[in-house]
């Protein structure tokens, strides 16, 4: 059994497997499958100051090899999260990432002093959700005002900060540097990638959103590129995401840069991908007379 | 409860009209506590979603679950491609909330229209004599499960937009005439959303419990990715529920049309 810990900004993780943001709610669902103190860790559903109905139906498309979703940051609001969720999270034996998401800097600030007060072990910062007009990508696809959230939310908040990065952007590495440069102690990359479809039959685009965001198997090596990029680019660590399915998919986002990744689309058709990708990446280092999972970190002999 | 997700052996699998499949599945450990009303989710091998099946026969004795789809696109198909013998990867039973049953109901009509009859199966099983089923297809081609509704002991009419068998029109003509002999307990309905509308309306018209059935595109199946969402009334509050984890049974009093 090689040592799979990692640590971020401070916090131990048991191994570098996280569940992603909107695709484990508050963790209850995939507790029926298996213990969610398995896990790394988990990020919760994408949360903001009120509670939010989320876009109309159809919020989910499926594209070759991923998905389009348009859910719009449904969720019943930091308070109610606070009172009802975090209880049972906190229960489970594994770091919670608190994902939070707003339309002003405001907003943001006040879900983060709200998360002060609990024992939520880091926030994420959703710069990135491209579902809602105002739901934080805005702030996600500048450097200024990427930086600009980060130096907000980093004066209130002692917790470490995560920033999730847009991938709809020219220049990721750059805002990676920026939301450095401002605190942040880790980057979480990539969110999902703008897309549409449109149903030929009927004219209509599929989504009711009319755009979503595409993720899945798709994304992946737009995925290991900008954790690649980004990895070099910064000295914190990095949390890769996007199209991750197989131990062999998170091996490769590591050996690109990724202290940890973390885990979504995949699950839909696979619920135990998470546990599954545990046990393979340590069958992959026994394999390999590896004995730690950070050696493996940004091992990529780039050419 | 736990959910339980693997392969499981085909035991069964038959063509029963144009494009619309028949399969039963030796799945002990889930016919055990399978609900009617819940369903099935499947996994086309290769694709990045499941697709939502609901449940058409429970047989716990057995261990089999039966379930009826139609081919509309590429997973379906896929799916479709397997046969009696081979293994298919479902995580179920799934769905909060199936069809409440009222043990003590004296009549109750069943509407099912075109491939949402198949969920109405097992209430022609709990309910036998006392079940009107009611089901409405486009055209003769693509009509199934009478004679299982017959077996079950419901009193069945079937329905084409076309007239090329049985009544020609929409179920709601008789519903309608079903109400008027005799006012059942409950309706339970499942089938595309205008035809749920109009059977709907026809309860609250004549204040009759309705339960309905509702499709969406659904994600996980489970609750957690929430992008399967229907707009509904809880609590005197507007709510966007989701059809897997809150549904897919709902009073139909709750849905926003």
């Amino acid at each position: 059994m090689a040592d799979l810990s990692v640590n971020i900004a401070g916090v131990e993780f048991k191994n570098p497997v996280i569940p992603a943001s909107g695709t484990f709610g508050y963790g209850r669902e995939y507790g029926r499958f298996y213990p969610l103190s398995k896990l790394g860790g988990i990020a919760t559903k994408g949360t903001t100051l009120e509670s939010r109905l989320g876009n109309l139906a159809p919020r989910i498309a499926e594209t070759p090899s991923g998905i389009l979703n348009s859910v719009g940051l449904q969720n019943p609001g930091i308070d109610k999260f606070i009172r009802v969720e975090l209880p049972n999270l906190m229960k489970q034996e594994t770091v919670i990432i608190v994902n939070i998401a707003g339309s002003t800097v405001e907003e943001y600030i006040e879900v983060a002093k709200k998360l002060e007060e609990t024992d939520a072990h880091m926030i994420e910062l959703n710069i990135s959700c491209p579902n809602v007009k105002e739901g934080g990508v805005a702030f996600g696809v500048s450097c200024d005002s990427a930086a600009g959230i980060t130096a907000a939310v980093r004066k209130v908040t002692k917790k470490p900060l995560i920033v999730k990065l847009s991938p709809n952007v020219t220049d990721i590495a750059g805002i990676a540097k920026a939301v450095e440069a401002e605190g942040a102690d880790a980057v979480s990359l990539i969110n999902t990638l703008l897309g549409m479809r449109i149903d030929i039959r009927t004219g209509r685009p599929v989504l009711r959103n009319n755009v979503g965001g595409l993720s899945g198997k798709a994304v992946f090596p737009v995925a290991v590129r900008m954790v690649w990029q980004v990895a070099n680019a910064v000295k914190i660590p990095v949390i890769g995401m996007g199209g991750v399915a197989t131990a062999n998919d998170a091996i490769e986002l590591m050996m690109a840069g990724a202290t940890a990744v973390q885990v979504g689309t995949a699950m839909f058709a696979n619920p135990f991908a998470p546990i599954e990708i545990i046990d393979g990446i340590n069958e992959y280092l026994d394999k390999n007379g590896i004995s730690s999972v950070r050696e493996i970190i940004g091992s990529v002999k780039s050419w | 409860m736990r959910y339980t997700q693997g392969e499981y052996r085909i035991l069964n699998k038959t063509a029963i009209a144009k494009q619309i499949y028949d399969y039963t599945v030796l799945c002990p450990d889930i016919a055990r506590i399978a609900q009617p009303g819940q369903f099935v989710h499947l996994l086309p091998k290769g694709f990045p979603l499941r697709r939502p099946i609901s449940i058409c026969d429970i047989d716990a004795e057995k261990g089999t679950l039966r379930f009826v789809f139609e081919v509309r696109g590429e997973g379906t198909a896929e799916l479709a491609r397997l046969n009696a013998g081979d293994m298919i990867d479902m995580l179920a039973p799934v769905g909060g909330r199936g069809f409440k049953i009222n043990e003590n109901a004296k009549r109750v009509i069943l509407v099912g229209g075109g491939i949402g009859t198949p969920p109405m199966l097992p209430l022609a099983k709990i309910y036998g004599e006392r079940a009107v089923a009611i089901s409405g297809f486009r055209c003769s081609s693509m009509v199934i499960l009478q004679d299982d509704f017959k077996e079950m002991g419901a009193k069945t009419i079937l329905c084409t937009n076309d007239g090329s068998m049985g009544i020609k029109g929409f179920v709601t003509i008789p519903l309608i005439e079903e109400i008027e002999a005799e006012k059942p307990d409950i309706i339970f309905a499942c089938g595309p959303r205008p035809m749920l509308k109009a059977v709907a309306e026809i309860a609250m018209e004549n204040d009759i419990e309705c339960q309905v059935s509702l499709e969406e595109r659904m994600g996980c199946g489970v609750g957690a990715c929430l992008v399967c969402s229907c707009k509904a009334i809880r609590n005197g509050q507007e709510i966007h529920a989701h059809v897997c984890q809150d549904g897919p049974v709902f009073n139909a009093k709750e849905v926003i049309w």
